[in-house]
């Protein structure tokens, strides 16, 4: 798995970024590069952050310091028709799937498309339909949201993100709530789509299997130390880490 | 991209991705569907999966189409694509024949109605056993709801009042005056006010501010299972839930509907001032036509709009399908419902009077 070839190229680079709510800092000086075509796992325990480091780098919450690079764009000082470009060149799938619940899975996959290109309704639904065939959906894909397991609704999360075949997926816990059956198929769907399409992943997670499974490279949060304790590849990570936190983190002890 | 001239083939080069496979589209799949032909992606330098579900769509659109020459960088999304379109199309819904369906719609409304008279049979009962056992009744919600219906409601009652009573006043004292009768203005202003259009426009208020919040309110607790909580709880959303927002509409309608009245009296008041009758007049010509049994039958009939509207607010809330759209439906279930009931209820209440002539 981490045999992968990785290109040098970084296509975001978050830069000294620091995050918090009034004068609670969550974290501060956090710099780390993501590399074009990995699968980059941000990871720590709860309230340390990721979920709003992740945010953060989509350009939802304002650091308080730092910058964030994407595709040589500077998330935070563009606007109008530059920032549009940049958002269409990343997919987002939200921890609760956050699709629309009065269109069908197909639908929610046709609205980017629709919003976006100028392909007719027809070949539209032809390419959402691949896009669900891609995500293991073929069969759910006249039913609504409601209507679905978790599981599947991430998967369909995971459709629209890939509507406009983004360069870029950021996935915010994918497998919380899922049960680890449920939850290795989601992790092996985000490996296969990574080695075809050559995607670079961003997942924010908890999940010890899941970081194992899928990462290429992961940096730990940690909320004693606002800031990142680790970086490298997870499984070296976790056999040869001295941190004590990283460590019962890996070994899921009581720290 | 660029498209290459040779017959029967059409050679492909450059980037095929979201952008390119849009405007390629129509040409491609024009040419696809006339005769054999081979596509020629040798050329090509990049591939996205809407870029391959266009190839793949264009090779299976004629008979003797194909693909050919595909470049390494590409095989694999081509691949994954080809699998992904593979995958079984979902089975169209099966449509009913139009008897079944007949069936089924009257089914589901026969349901509805019954599910309608449990509801208020629930609430008698809870009623009953609140009437025996006063004090298990929660005070403080009567009060906070008795709040947001009533005393919140004040401004924007007395507001459309006023102006009711002024444009009926308005309207009726114009041709009134061609006969010299404007002195019956009161009489009429006053007797609509205090029979039909205080209650009528106190409900449709009712309805519109709070009946909507109920379904709202209760739509969003059992989307978020909070109403199943409750019942596993051992407590009864009747008892907690639909009782105090109930009472509480029973109570507020009539003040409510007493304030309107008031208020477009205050309105006609005022243009019958403008056409040089004073005050005195006004209230002379009031106190001598209207009777007190006019006000009460308003006031009494206005009670069971609270009633109708409050009950039929709380049951879209916790009849609420899922999704946020339920909750929207369920608002809209709850003002439309509570104005019909209002309606219904007031031609009822016309029938009844006029029996025991009040």
């Amino acid at each position: 798995m981490s045999e992968t070839t990785v290109s040098a190229e970084a296509v975001i680079r978050c830069e000294g970024i620091a995050a918090g709510f009034g004068s609670n800092i969550l974290f501060r000086d956090v710099t780390f590069d993501v590399k074009r075509g990995e699968v980059f796992v941000i990871l720590g325990g709860s309230g340390c952050g990721k979920s709003t480091l992740l945010k953060l780098m989509i350009g939802l919450v304002p650091p308080l310091a730092g910058r964030v690079t994407i595709l040589d764009t500077d998330v935070w000082a563009t606007e109008g028709k530059a920032r549009l470009e940049l958002l269409k060149r990343i997919g987002v799938m939200w921890q609760q799937g956050a699709l629309f619940g009065s269109l069908t899975l197909l639908e929610n996959v046709e609205m980017p498309l629709a919003e976006h290109t100028s392909l007719s309704a027809a070949a539209r639904a032809e390419v959402a339909r691949a896009k669900l065939g891609l995500v293991g959906l073929s069969e759910a894909a006249s039913r609504l949201p409601s209507e679905v397991s978790g599981g599947m609704l991430k998967r369909a999360g995971v459709a629209r993100a890939l509507a406009l075949d983004p360069p870029i997926l950021f996935l915010d816990e994918p497998s919380a709530g899922l049960d680890p059956i449920t939850s290795a198929g989601l992790d092996a769907m985000i490996r296969d789509l990574s080695r075809t399409l050559g995607t670079t992943f961003v997942v924010v997670t908890h999940e010890l299997a899941s970081i194992l499974a899928i990462g290429d490279r992961c940096i730990m949060l940690d909320k004693e130390a606002k800031g990142v304790i680790a970086e490298g590849d997870p499984r070296r990570l976790r056999e040869e880490s001295t941190q004590p936190t990283v460590r019962a983190f890996f070994r899921r002890e009581a720290a | 991209m660029t498209v290459g001239p040779e017959a029967g083939v059409l050679a492909l080069s450059g980037r095929l991705d979201t952008q390119a496979a849009a405007v390629l589209w129509p040409k491609l799949m024009a040419e696809a569907a006339g005769g054999p032909v081979v596509l020629d992606l040798a050329g090509l330098t990049a591939l996205d999966t809407t870029g391959a579900t266009l190839l793949l769509t264009a090779e299976a659109a004629g008979h003797g189409n194909a693909l050919r020459g595909a470049p390494p960088q590409v095989t694999d999304v081509l691949d994954r694509v080809r699998a992904a379109l593979a995958a079984p199309r979902p089975k169209p819904e099966q449509r009913l024949p139009l008897l079944a369906r007949i069936g089924r719609t009257s089914l589901n409304a026969g349901r509805g109605v019954l599910d309608g008279i449990g509801f208020i049979g629930e609430l008698a009962l809870v009623a009953l056993g609140t009437l025996l056992r006063p004090w298990r009744l929660r005070g403080g919600e009567v009060l906070r709801h008795l709040d947001e219906a009533g005393t919140r409601a004040f401004p924007l009652t007395l507001l459309l009042g006023f102006l009711l009573g002024v444009i009926l006043a308005f309207q009726s004292v114009i041709p009134l005056r061609r006969f010299g009768a404007e002195i019956f203005v009161p009489n009429l202003v006053g007797i609509s006010l205090l029979r039909e259009l205080g209650p009528l426009m106190a409900g449709v208020i009712l309805a519109g501010r709070t009946g909507s919040a109920y379904a709202a309110e209760l739509g969003t607790m059992s989307v978020n299972e909070e109403v199943a909580a409750l019942r596993i709880m051992g407590v009864d959303p009747m008892a907690l839930l639909v009782l105090p927002r109930v009472l509480a509409g029973i109570l507020v309608m009539p003040v409510l509907s007493l304030v309107l009245t008031l208020a477009g009296l205050a309105g006609m008041a005022l243009i019958m001032g403008l056409f040089g009758f004073p005050l005195t007049t006004v209230t002379q010509q009031l106190s001598q036509w209207l009777e007190l049994s006019d006000m009460l039958g308003g006031l009494f009939k206005a009670c069971f709009f609270g009633l109708a509207i409050a009950a039929i607010g709380c049951r879209a809330g916790l009849g609420a399908g899922r999704g946020p759209r339920a909750v929207g439906d369920a608002a809209t279930a709850a003002v439309v419902g509570g104005i019909v009931s209002i309606i219904l209820l007031d031609g009822l209440f016309a029938v009844l009077y006029e029996k025991i002539g009040v």
